[in-house]
């Protein structure tokens, strides 16, 4: 097991060197200059000093290394600044290039608690009740309750969250007046997007837990369990759940780090200032050290919850074996 | 090693009756066939160009009751509107939604459908490839894919419409310029298919590698059949239907990322519209004071309707190939 967990670890960071240098090349390679683009009138020499500055001169490949932390960064004789390693690898996310004052690990502490909280929420709602009707649908198969939820997750499924975001502020905050439209006031202002956020991912869940229960509860030990005389309800939450809800287990890793890394259309929607806003913005704005800090933020998440993700397995299901 | 060696169907009897049988499959097909209808006659039933500016802006669908003041501003505004003059509205610079919201269906439909055929040329190419190779290739391209899919969408997808989109339009301004207008669908096309063709190509690599171990297989090549042939002769036809569910999944999807990226701002401009531009534009003028509901909730019931019908229809399809699956 321990020798399982450092392997992994040691894979998480190969997978982050990939993404963030995946994507360090890719939008350094397409159309548009960072400093062209934000300040208007620059003179080629002016993009040049920054770009020497900001460590962005020389070959993209040349340029990634340096941001990585696998090689010696400019020095800045003016400012009395070595030519030192300064990179992702020893934790330093660069300053913005937008916002020029900001260091992206400083916009990323002010965004990352708002989405977190928000995608937090959502995780919650989206396992509980997910896991809760696919259960109850599975229980009940082919009743009118099973058809009718498997219809509702299917339109969840289908209707995008700018249209249910939009929906939702029209009926309850400016018809009913219930709650407010947006903006980041404490925990009132956080329903509507928790549960726009949730939705598609409670039909999906409720679908994944279906499938996975109808197919738990045909195998031989749910029999045996009921021969030996078990009660329905201990059963069903302490024989067939815990193995039905693998699935899910697994579909938990790339939920949750797509959910706590934020989403810009349920941030634009209900204008909250969360990460998803910030990381749109740097791709548009070709802004590299803002869009690699988000990319590694949200790579970390992902498989840092996959392992999580493989260890509950082993827990929940003593047969698998982690290689 | 006594089964008959033949080459199984390609789906098994009887998919197409378990469909229709499956009556919201029906439906599903039913609703689809009707969007696509209407998208296709579009410009023969706009009741406006969808693209015509007229001075009753933001003004109510028409069949409902307009108050006083509202019906004497229609007639300050050059006459008063028909009962069905606008049925779904006008839009902030009065035009017809109802127009608006067919010519989003063509754009949108015609988005979805070719975006994912483009993702289904390149995920077939390339799971059929790296399944029937297998070994060290095999490797190579899961990585690949892997690596791809450690990258966020949204890098991928916007680095290659800034990359192809000023190639596309100086390339169609030289040598095609009737097809100027049409530039941006074409990007989105493109690079929608490049995003979207990963699940594909391993959903494919996965039937192909279970298929190639089969003894009909082993027969073609004991006959001496080439590669290629055994490809497209034997391979293909049995992974129709994994291809069929697939793609009537995909469709949805890239819709979806369409309107996603409308909403960025970086898909369909004004004064062309897709549904999700229509609905970003919807979303822009919700405001405490007003709320133009018709201009969100039209165009959104038209997509939400055809993505639950794609979704409805691809599980459908699933389900009448797999009849175990149901039980």
């Amino acid at each position: 097991m321990p020798s399982f967990i450092l392997r992994r670890i040691f894979s998480l960071v190969f997978v982050l060197l990939i993404a963030v240098t995946v994507s360090f090349c890719l939008l350094r390679n397409a159309p548009g200059n960072p400093f062209a683009l934000n300040e208007k009138q620059s003179s080629p020499e002016a993009i040049a000093r920054q770009e020497r500055k900001f460590n962005l001169d020389g070959p993209v490949w040349w340029q990634c290394v340096r941001y990585l932390g696998l090689a010696r960064q400019n020095a800045d004789p003016d400012h009395a600044v070595p030519a030192r390693f300064s990179g992702l690898l020893q934790g330093d996310l660069q300053p913005c290039l937008k916002f020029k004052d900001r260091t992206v690990a400083e916009l990323i502490a002010q965004a990352l608690p708002v989405s977190a909280i928000l995608g937090a929420a959502a995780l919650l709602l989206s396992t509980t009740i997910g896991v809760w009707l696919g259960s109850v649908a599975a229980v009940r198969k082919n009743t009118w309750l099973d058809s009718a939820t498997m219809l509702g997750a299917l339109v969840a499924i289908s209707v995008p969250t700018f249209v249910t975001g939009p929906a939702l502020v029209l009926v309850f905050s400016l018809w009913l007046g219930w709650l407010p439209v947006g903006g980041w006031t404490g925990i009132s202002s956080l329903i509507l997007p928790a549960i726009t956020l949730a939705g598609p991912f409670i039909a999906y869940i409720a679908r994944l837990t279906r499938t996975s229960m109808l197919e738990v509860l045909n195998q031989d030990f749910v029999r045996t369990a009921q021969a030996k005389g078990l009660g329905e309800r201990r059963v069903l939450y302490k024989h067939v759940l815990k193995v039905g809800i693998l699935p899910v287990v697994s579909f938990l890793g790339p939920l949750t780090a797509n959910l706590l890394t934020g989403s810009l259309v349920i941030e634009s929607v209900f204008s909250l200032p969360g990460m998803g806003g910030f990381f749109v913005n740097s791709v548009l704005n070709r802004d590299v050290f803002l869009c690699c800090g988000s990319v590694t933020i949200y790579c970390t998440l992902l498989v840092g919850m996959n392992l999580l993700v493989d260890i509950a397995y082993k827990w929940l299901d003593p047969r698998i074996r982690l290689e | 090693m006594s089964e008959p060696i033949s080459t199984p169907a390609a789906q098994p009897p009887g998919t197409w009756r378990r469909l229709v049988r499956n009556r919201v499959a029906l439906a599903a097909m039913l609703v689809l066939a009707g969007i696509a209808f209407v998208a296709i006659l579009g410009p023969a039933i706009f009741p406006y160009s969808p693209e015509k500016v007229t001075p009753h802006s933001l003004h109510l669908p028409s069949w409902l009751p307009l108050s006083a003041e509202q019906a004497k501003l229609d007639t300050d505004r050059g006459g008063a509107v028909g009962r069905w003059q606008h049925p779904f509205g006008t839009d902030m610079n009065g035009r017809d939604v109802f127009s608006r919201v067919i010519q989003g269906a063509r754009i949108s439909l015609i988005v979805g459908l070719c975006g994912a055929l483009v993702s289904f040329f390149i995920g077939t190419a390339y799971g059929l490839i790296s399944g029937y190779v297998g070994g060290r290739t095999d490797n190579v391209m899961m990585r690949f894919i892997e690596m791809l899919h450690s990258v966020p969408r949204l890098i991928i997808v916007i680095v290659a419409i800034f990359t192809f989109a000023p190639w596309l339009e100086t390339t169609l301004h030289r040598t095609l310029p009737s097809l100027e207008g049409y530039a941006k669908i074409m990007i989105l096309i493109l690079c929608l298919g490049l995003i979207e063709w990963l699940s594909m190509a391993r959903i494919v690599r996965g039937q192909v590698l279970a298929l190639k171990e089969q003894q009909f297989v082993l027969a073609a090549r004991a006959l001496g059949q080439s590669h290629a042939r055994i490809i497209v002769r034997h391979l293909l036809p049995n992974l129709i239907g994994v291809i069929v569910v697939y793609l009537t999944l995909t469709i949805p999807a890239v819709i979806l990322d369409e309107s996603f990226l409308s909403f960025l701002g970086l898909g369909i401009n004004d004064p062309q519209a897709s549904w999700g531009s229509l609905l970003s534009d919807g979303k822009n003028v919700i405001n405490p004071i007003h709320s133009y509901w018709w201009l969100l909730l039209f165009p959104a019931a038209a997509m939400s309707l055809t993505l639950v019908a794609l979704n409805f229809l691809g599980d459908a399809i699933r389900d009448a190939l797999d009849p175990r699956a149901r039980s």
